[in-house]
């Protein structure tokens, strides 16, 4: 097990190398931040001094050889759009980005997984089907079009729930979130739905192929004719065993969540993690982005291993595999 | 937000929408900003947003009016006792929000202050630079001397708003000098204004929260020595899509947003909101490369361009009114200069250039090009009001009278590489003019590029024309408003003849407001909450 951990790390820091170059030549290759940054009616003697003050005057190899040797030491750098660390600037927006996703994981799961064993049961009722025709608008409309018509319905013409924002914050372990107190919970329920609408066709998809493909293995029918209830079958036998490819979906799934809402955050105005990595790339804020794009990875990499760790509890063939290669 | 009538869900949809949206809060005014500002310290960028959150806690010396033009702030007086000296009188009985007095040492050490803001990514020491003296004196009279005739002197005053000394921990003495001042102490970094204690100005609001990327709350400062403002309370919410910024004024969660998209505005006026539009500073133009033969976007050796009768029919051949009617719909002003009269310096009988393309085509035969040419029109396609296209039309225009034009649509990021690359024959840009008079587009995008006059920073055509600098330089060294106006005016007046740039239009800015609210549309495009008044 200490091997195989000390293997994923190594894994993972390459890819945080590799990936910290490749975002750092790439946005120096877009432009210069300080031309967007700085007003137009600036005269060519102070240009020169920001850009020098930034560290932007001197050959692309040195900027990266100190940025480098900063993050050795554990500093991210500092953001050229705010002036101050840029790891603390995206930490600020993380718990907002954190509840969201995690939000839209329990929707997705909590609706997805009964309504994939539904339809998996009933592959032929009108349940059955509405429930994968339901699934099919989940998955082919696009994303923004789904926020757009849901602030339509919900916020402009039934007024029942607010276009945007994330509302009133509460503060938790030190972090400011919105899901403890009614009016957070209210800006939550609207994006979070958007996020989680695609997961959730992604589950019952899931799930309905799991359950029609478990319902005809032989332990099953041994179950039934050992004389198991219908109920304790699907809880037990069905469920389980569907539940691998959604745990390793739902894992890759939660990781891009986090990473990428851009399109939910940005047309409801959640002050989140894409925001502003979005913002930093417009602007050219290159420290932001390396930080974030690190961080990100940090983030898949930690995800796959808890999904891995899953699998084991989940499925004892994973358990006795590990010990097996021992 | 209250929104409990149920009966509204009965009525029709914009019904429902009039009675949710015109039930502005009682006193608390929220607004969606189009950009959010970086920080709260007003020394630190630059930029439109910034500048108008500090309007709100911070008071400049000199205030500039919803056209522009210069007033009274901090400073209720100034005159210029000879050509390089300056006396300014400040307002008495004025208190920062924590109660201290404002006085002459506050002026000074925010005058110190500006170029120690560390990290600043667009410094204003651009307006601080004529400064050679400052010295008070008495507690209210301020005496500036210049390095040199510095006309411009009480514009740059207005772009900055005072910070007090003493919560910034300067000693009791600040001196000012060229080289460094005495008595600053440590310049606070910028992220302490994030703190509602630090952030001490005169204005007419005070900070009561800072959460960047969600929300900016102001309270009314109740020492402020102007007229009381309306609203105990101002809520600004980053709201940068444009749908999410439309939905929230809709749907009530604001009363007011910056830069409604064009193609929506009817449906919202429709729907009972409020439209307030007005002449921008911004003018978009198209610049033709002049400097090297031949130019990157044109096929050939020589560089058509180079020739002013091309210019001339490029520019005879852009149908403005057509764009104005089509794509801006009406949102903008066809210009024949680059800053809307009656700001100062324009000539205020000079018509937008006339849509002609008999003409342009007449002209591209004088000069040899009776089957026209090829080149590449570069633009931005996220920058400017329907940068894109604009561009797409004029491409289509010069296409007619034979110029066979491509497009070359970039993010802005992306844009401005390739044009400070001097990679674009033809681009299109904007340019605000941010003191609000002429000498700052003539200045930037007209005279010869020489950084050690500081003049022709964005003249990326390379246009030169010795007669157009010799004018300008003087007016930058006349002191006399009058004297200095004429030969600003004929500054513009030979550039536009000569065709050394083309206008396009002036940008309308445009804000939407919750039925029941007025906002007075302003030439520099802030956004003011503590000038969003009810309509009664």
């Amino acid at each position: 097990m200490v091997a195989y951990l000390l293997r994923r790390l190594g894994q993972s820091l390459l890819a945080v190398i590799a990936m910290a170059v490749l975002v750092f030549v790439g946005v120096y290759a877009i432009g210069n931040p300080v031309d967007i940054l700085i007003n137009p009616e600036a005269t060519e003697r102070q240009r020169l001094e920001v850009m020098e003050r930034m560290g932007l005057d001197r050959p692309l190899w040195e900027q990266f050889w100190v940025y480098f040797g900063n993050l050795l030491q554990g500093d991210f750098g500092r953001s050229f759009v705010y002036g101050e660390s840029a790891m603390s600037v995206i930490l600020q927006r993380l718990p907002a980005t954190m509840e969201l996703a995690l939000f839209a994981l329990v929707l997705a799961i909590v609706f997805g997984v009964p309504l994939g064993v539904i339809a998996g049961l009933k592959p032929d009722t009108y349940t059955g089907r509405g429930i994968m025709a339901g699934s099919i608008l989940g998955f082919s409309l696009p994303n923004f079009w789904q926020g757009l018509m849901m602030i339509l319905i919900f916020a402009v013409f039934l007024g029942w729930l607010p276009a945007g924002g994330r509302g009133q914050t509460t503060e938790f372990l030190g972090m400011r979130v919105s899901f403890l107190n009614a009016d957070g919970l209210k800006h939550m329920i609207l994006p979070a739905i958007n996020l989680a609408l695609f997961k959730m066709a992604l589950v019952i998809r899931l799930a309905r192929a799991g359950t029609r493909e478990v319902m005809m293995q032989d332990y099953i029918k041994f179950a039934r004719a050992k004389g198991l209830s219908h109920r304790r079958v699907v809880f037990v036998h069905v469920l389980k065993n569907i539940m691998i490819p959604v745990v390793t979906i739902l894992g890759l799934e939660l990781g891009s969540m986090i990473a990428f809402a851009v399109v939910t955050e940005t047309v409801f105005a959640w002050p989140g993690m894409g925001k502003l990595l979005i913002d930093s790339i417009n602007r050219l804020d290159r420290p932001v982005i390396v930080a974030y794009l690190m961080l990100i990875v940090f983030l898949f990499v930690l995800i796959n291993f808890l999904v891995d760790l899953l699998y084991s509890v989940l499925d004892p063939r994973v358990r006795l595999a590990q010990r097996g290669a021992q | 937000m209250p929104r409990t009538s149920s009966k509204a869900l009965f009525l029709s949809a914009s019904a429902a929408l009039a009675l949710t949206a015109g039930a502005v809060g009682a006193d608390t005014l929220r607004i969606g900003l189009a950009s959010e500002p970086t920080s709260v310290d007003p020394h630190y960028h630059n930029l439109g947003p910034n500048n108008a959150l500090a309007r709100h806690i911070f008071t400049p010396l000199i205030a500039q009016d919803a056209n522009q033009l210069l007033e009274p702030g901090l400073a209720t007086e100034w005159e210029a006792i000879d050509d390089t000296t300056w006396r300014i009188t400040l307002r008495e009985g004025v208190t920062f929000s924590n109660g201290d007095a404002f006085t002459a040492r506050d002026v000074i050490y925010t005058v110190c202050r500006i170029p120690l803001v560390p990290d600043a990514p667009s410094p204003f020491t651009l307006y601080t630079r004529a400064i050679a003296g400052l010295e008070a004196e008495d507690d209210h009279t301020l005496i500036v001397t210049t390095d040199g005739p510095a006309p411009l002197l009480p514009n740059q005053l207005s772009t900055f708003g005072i910070i007090s000394a003493s919560v910034s921990g300067a000693e009791d003495e600040v001196t000012f000098g060229m080289d460094g001042c005495t008595g600053v102490g440590d310049a606070p970094a910028s992220a302490e204004f994030n703190d509602p204690n630090f952030a001490i100005g005169t204005g007419p609001y005070t900070l009561g929260a800072y959460i960047r990327g969600e929300e900016l709350r102001l309270s009314r400062n109740e020492n402020f020595f102007g007229d009381a403002p309306q609203w105990d309370e101002i809520v600004m919410r980053p709201l940068t899509n444009s749908g999410a910024r439309v939905a929230a004024l809709l749907a009530g969660d604001v009363h007011m947003i910056e830069n409604p998209p064009t193609q929506d505005i009817a449906r919202i006026e429709g729907d009972g909101f409020t439209i307030s539009s007005g002449l921008s500073n911004r003018v978009i133009y198209i610049a033709l490369d002049q400097g090297d033969a031949p130019t990157p976007g044109i096929d050939g050796d020589t560089n058509p361009l180079q020739d002013a009768r091309v210019r001339e029919a490029l520019a005879l051949s852009i149908d403005r009114e057509a764009i104005r009617e089509r794509l801006m719909l009406g949102l903008s002003e066809p210009a024949g200069e680059l800053l809307p009269a009656p700001m100062f310096g324009t000539n205020p009988d000079r018509p937008a250039i006339p849509y002609n393309p008999d003409r342009a085509r007449e002209l591209l035969a004088e000069a040899g090009y009776e089957d026209g040419f090829w080149i590449v029109l570069g633009t931005p396609n996220d920058r400017y009001i329907n940068d894109g296209p604009i561009s797409q039309a004029v491409a289509q225009m010069w296409t007619q009278v034979g110029v066979q034009t491509e497009v070359d649509a970039k993010t802005f990021s992306a844009f401005i590489a390739d044009r400070n690359g001097f990679n674009f024959s033809a681009f299109l840009a904007g340019w605000g003019a941010g003191t609000g008079e002429m000498s700052s587009p003539l200045g930037a995008l007209v005279a010869t590029r020489d950084p050690d006059r500081s003049l022709g920073g964005t003249n990326l055509a390379r246009h030169s024309n010795t007669e157009i600098d010799d004018l300008l330089v003087e007016a930058l060294q006349t002191v006399d408003d009058g004297e200095r106006e004429r030969l600003l005016r004929e500054a513009s007046t030979i550039a536009m003849d000569t065709f050394a740039i083309v206008p396009i239009h002036y940008e309308l800015t445009t804000w939407a407001l919750a039925p029941g609210l007025e906002y007075e549309a302003r030439a520099d495009q802030y956004t003011l909450g503590s000038a969003v008044v009810r309509a009664d």
